[in-house]
């Protein structure tokens, strides 16, 4: 992160600090340096100094240790965190306001904040910036995110926002900023891991008058939280790589798509939209050019499968949420019939960096994830792609706080699979991942520690597959039904080997057999724990259950 | 795409619910009036999303968080114990979410739309039973 | 016209492109099974039946996939062979199928499907759900018992009727097909009583009244018929 010239108080108030009190602590630190500057402009008898900026960011990365400040004077940056304080979220905001209020005091009228160098809020405990959790990432895509208030504009724009849009208009060159992003061999970070710059060529080589953008931003795999993160720290971002896109590949309109389950992130978005709007970002001829392109909100109603972009553009249109046939795929006929780009969040926060870098600089590019389960240090990290995954669970995030070793790293959700612990070292991409039979997927990372019962996990995700199949093809309606019954036969202890050879016959045929990616991935969790941990599926088999027997009631 | 097409419907019903707390039957025939929509299309899309409610909710909810972070953090012994509880005749109505995506206070509640971090059986029934009027 | 070369079954055959797989290889004499699909209604992929192997891809439902030059097509090989009865065991696991008391015995598409992929027995257990039958239609009745959810009655009453009183209600293993806001059928007013829902039911989900086993009349040959008749009569602009 990089250092603040003037003193500023920067307190993060997405979704995972505002549960623990973020909101309440800033609210609190604003007044106290309200308050501080009036007292000290009094005194002088004059127009004093402006109050100490306190500043709502977003996510600034080790949530566990949450509500995160970040502390600006000096030239330096240090991050606080409250993991030890139990405070309550009020008691804590009174107890830091009014330590701020006092040291704001003993500065009088000289420039607010100049004494906060070496200020340390009470009950905090400092994050040093040389902690792996921070050191070790590379923030591209979470550059501004924690920096600006997202709620801002202009903090955005001084950030640099818009300035890569901005360049893209005045070169007005579409097939040049298609080639760059293929250049930059950028995949997709929805999980699908397709090259964007492909998606962009069929989206551009359509020939037709409307054509549309769409943001996927329906994060619905559980533990993972990359996209609110980005749409809550730096929703700029992210409209601006979609006004790139629909420069590219000729649309006018766009849709940004988010679950419901992400009531700040929908707020911070809107908000977003229409001060782009009002400062020509956004609408018609958008930054002065000839050039129209404006976006909308649309808000999920809980379902998991509408991740999948064919029931996305359903759900978009007003409809069940149910994927159909691909092809056509949506480049060709997307929602509306019109020709449709589809890209995830992450990916389009890509876009304005990767551009303004130049594909040398930016390298492979990096991926956002977030980091949970009884782990030291979780939260959100952006590290180079490629990083190993024990670098990531164990250096940044500390290891185990349970107690007990690590057993795996559940990866890529309900679609994913687990790494056991002792191929820890893959580095994250997607190609070595599938090489282990699990995804990279949108990023989540749950750590599993030894107390994890596998079986039970495999039937966790597949309960989690049944309840949010939406029940248009057959094998994906019944065989994850069908699935979780034997799973649950197995936990019983009333399954045989003969269970066991039926579960993995079923998995083949609901993977080859389902309509879409909900359904063809459902049996991976299953047959990425049936791989790394066969023996915790056996131990559980009754041989004497082999016979027809009375079912107990 | 003007607000009162078809396309909406998902937003109209949002807001509707937002409104009037469930979406009673006459409520859906008013909304496929207005938009001019078969009213099986209509009940269909809205049966087909987990936040459209058909019954009156209660005057406080608790959603216990099934995602994965807090599933193997003991969000199932947590369900189990609140729902040895009395819950409804609190006022309160028991539920499941799947993920927030705030794991880091797993196992985590949603309350009235609020977080409720490292929850245990416990600590949640003595914090619930305050909402009690 | 544009065509192409394909082959199934090492069948050689020629096509206008964009033919579906399914009337292509009709058109050599192979029937691939399918039970969501109709002639005549937009072709959704769900059932799954028709899944075919496309050269070395995973499998395609043969429905929704258009045949294009050069394609090695294969429609029965023991992978299709076992989604197939699984498939069909799947059903009869997920419904209440009673063949011996259902009034379609004999003129059923389940049970013929069942016959044709060699489901001997379910090796799959029953799940024996609680639904219901809904007689309030005067002419017309619908067991929720025997609906295996193709979607066919709720294609002809949008597409071909214009009076969309079904539709498909809830999700996965809890759908259903609905009659208007979830009212008995008899109820809902836009039903204009024209019976082509009955017609298409491969199932005896779908009945008329007073019939009773043996004299099913289940035609679902019968949309093509009224479709092609519609096209002579508006006749070619």
């Amino acid at each position: 992160m990089s250092t603040a010239a003037t003193a500023m108080l920067r307190v993060c108030t997405a979704a995972g600090c505002r549960s623990r009190g973020g909101e309440q602590l800033r609210r609190h630190c604003a007044t106290a340096a309200t308050e501080a500057a009036t007292e000290a402009a009094t005194e002088a008898m004059a127009a004093g100094a402006p109050p100490l900026r306190v500043k709502g960011v977003g996510c600034l990365g080790p949530c566990s240790d949450g509500p995160l400040l970040a502390v600006d004077a000096e030239d330096t940056t240090r991050l606080f965190g409250f993991a030890a304080d139990q405070a309550s979220g009020r008691a804590r905001a009174e107890r830091v306001a009014a330590g701020l209020q006092q040291r704001l005091r003993a500065t009088g009228s000289a420039p607010a904040g100049a004494e906060l160098g070496t200020w340390r809020p009470p009950g905090a405990h400092l994050i040093p910036a040389d902690d792996p959790f921070l050191a070790l990432q590379r923030r591209l895509v979470l550059e501004r995110c924690g920096l600006i208030d997202p709620g801002e504009l202009d903090d955005a724009l001084a950030a640099g926002a818009y300035r890569q849009l901005r360049a893209v208009l005045e070169q007005d060159d579409p097939a040049a900023v298609i080639a760059a992003v293929q250049r930059s061999g950028l995949r997709g970070r929805g999980g699908a891991a397709y090259p964007t710059g492909l998606k962009w060529q069929a989206v551009a080589a359509m020939a037709g008058q409307r054509k549309l953008v769409v943001c996927n931003g329906d994060e619905g795999d559980p533990g993972a939280f990359m996209d609110r993160t980005v749409l809550e720290g730096d929703p700029h971002g992210v409209l601006e790589g979609m006004a790139i896109a629909a420069l590219a590949v000729g649309a006018d309109h766009g849709f940004v798509y988010v679950r419901a389950e992400y009531p700040l992130a929908i707020a911070r978005v809107r908000r977003a939209i229409a001060q782009a709007q009002r400062r020509g970002w956004l609408g018609t001829a958008i930054g002065g050019s000839r050039h129209g392109f404006d976006v909308e909100v649309r808000v999920g109603a809980g379902a998991y499968v509408c991740g999948e972009e064919t029931a996305l553009i359903h759900s978009i249109e007003g409809r069940r949420g149910t994927p159909r046939p691909r092809p056509p795929y949506p480049a060709e006929r997307g929602a509306f019939g019109l020709p449709t780009l589809i890209n995830n969040v992450e990916t389009f926060a890509n876009i304005p960096v990767l551009l303004r870098l130049g594909c040398e600089v930016y390298g492979r590019g990096t991926k956002v994830f977030s980091l949970t389960g009884p782990v030291r240090r979780g939260g959100v990290l952006e590290v180079p792609l490629g990083t190993s995954l024990r670098t990531i669970v164990e250096t940044m995030g500390g290891g185990s706080a349970s107690g007990r070793p690590i057993k795996a790293v559940q990866t890529g959700g309900p679609s994913g699979g687990c790494v056991p612990a002792s191929a820890l070292d893959v580095p994250v991409d997607d190609a070595s991942l599938r090489a282990l039979g699990t995804l990279l997927g949108s990023g989540g990372l749950v750590v599993l520690d030894a107390g994890t019962d596998m079986v039970d996990l495999a039937a966790f995700f597949m309960a989690f597959s049944r309840e949010e199949s939406c029940g248009k093809c057959i094998p994906c309606r019944c065989g994850t039904v069908q699935l979780e019954l034997l799973l649950r036969k197995l936990l019983a202890r009333r399954g045989t080997a003969a269970d066991l050879a039926e579960l993995e016959r079923l998995c083949a045929v609901v993977s080859s057999a389902s309509l879409c990616g909900l359904g063809q991935s459902a049996p991976r969790p299953l047959l990425s724990t049936l791989r790394h941990f066969r023996p915790e599926y056996t131990a559980l088999l009754n041989a004497e259950a082999g016979q027809p027997q009375a079912v107990q009631p | 795409m003007a607000e009162l097409h078809a396309d909406g419907l998902i937003e109209v019903l949002s807001r509707a619910q937002e409104l009037e707390g469930h979406l009673s039957p006459a409520l859906l025939r008013h909304v496929a009036r207005r938009l001019r929509l078969p009213p099986s299309r209509v009940l269909g899309t809205a049966s087909f999303y987990h936040l459209f409610r058909f019954t009156p909710p209660a005057a406080h909810s608790c959603l216990v968080c099934t995602g994965t972070a807090c599933h193997v953090q003991g969000a199932a012994a947590l369900l189990a114990a609140l729902q040895r509880e009395p819950l409804a005749q609190w006022g309160i109505e028991l539920g499941t979410v799947r993920c927030v995506g705030t794991c880091s206070g797993a196992p985590l509640l949603v309350v009235d739309g609020r977080v409720w971090n490292h929850s245990s059986g416990a600590t949640a029934v003595a914090d619930l039973r305050r909402l009690m009027p | 016209m544009n065509v192409c070369s394909l082959r199934i079954d090492d069948r050689a055959l020629t096509v206008a492109a964009g033919t579906s797989l399914l009337l292509a290889a009709r058109r050599a004499g192979i029937v691939i099974p399918s039970l969501c699909h109709l002639d005549g209604l937009t072709p959704v992929g769900a059932c799954r039946l028709c899944l075919v192997e496309v050269d070395t891809a995973g499998p395609l439902a043969a429905c929704v996939t258009a045949a294009a030059e050069g394609m090695r097509v294969r429609t029965d090989t023991p992978l299709l062979r076992d989604i197939r009865r699984s498939l069909v065991e799947m059903l009869f696991s997920e419904g209440n199928h009673t063949c011996a008391v259902c009034i379609a015995d004999g003129d059923c598409e389940l049970q013929t499907m069942a016959l044709r992929v060699g489901m001997d027995h379910n090796r799959l257990p029953g799940r024996f759900p609680s639904r219901t039958v809904d007689l309030s239609h005067p002419l017309f009745g619908l067991d929720h018992n025997r609906c295996i959810l193709c979607t066919r009655c709720v294609r002809v009453c949008d597409e071909v009727e214009g009076a969309h009183v079904w539709d498909v209600g809830w999700r996965g293993e809890r759908c259903r097909i609905i009659a208007g806001l979830d009212q008995p059928w008899g109820a809902v007013d836009s039903c204009s009583h024209c019976g082509k829902c009955v017609e298409v039911c491969p199932t005896g989900a779908l009945f008329h009244k007073g019939s009773c086993g043996g004299d099913h009349p289940s035609h679902p040959e019968r949309l093509a018929a009224l479709l092609r008749g519609r096209r002579r009569q508006e006749g070619p602009p």
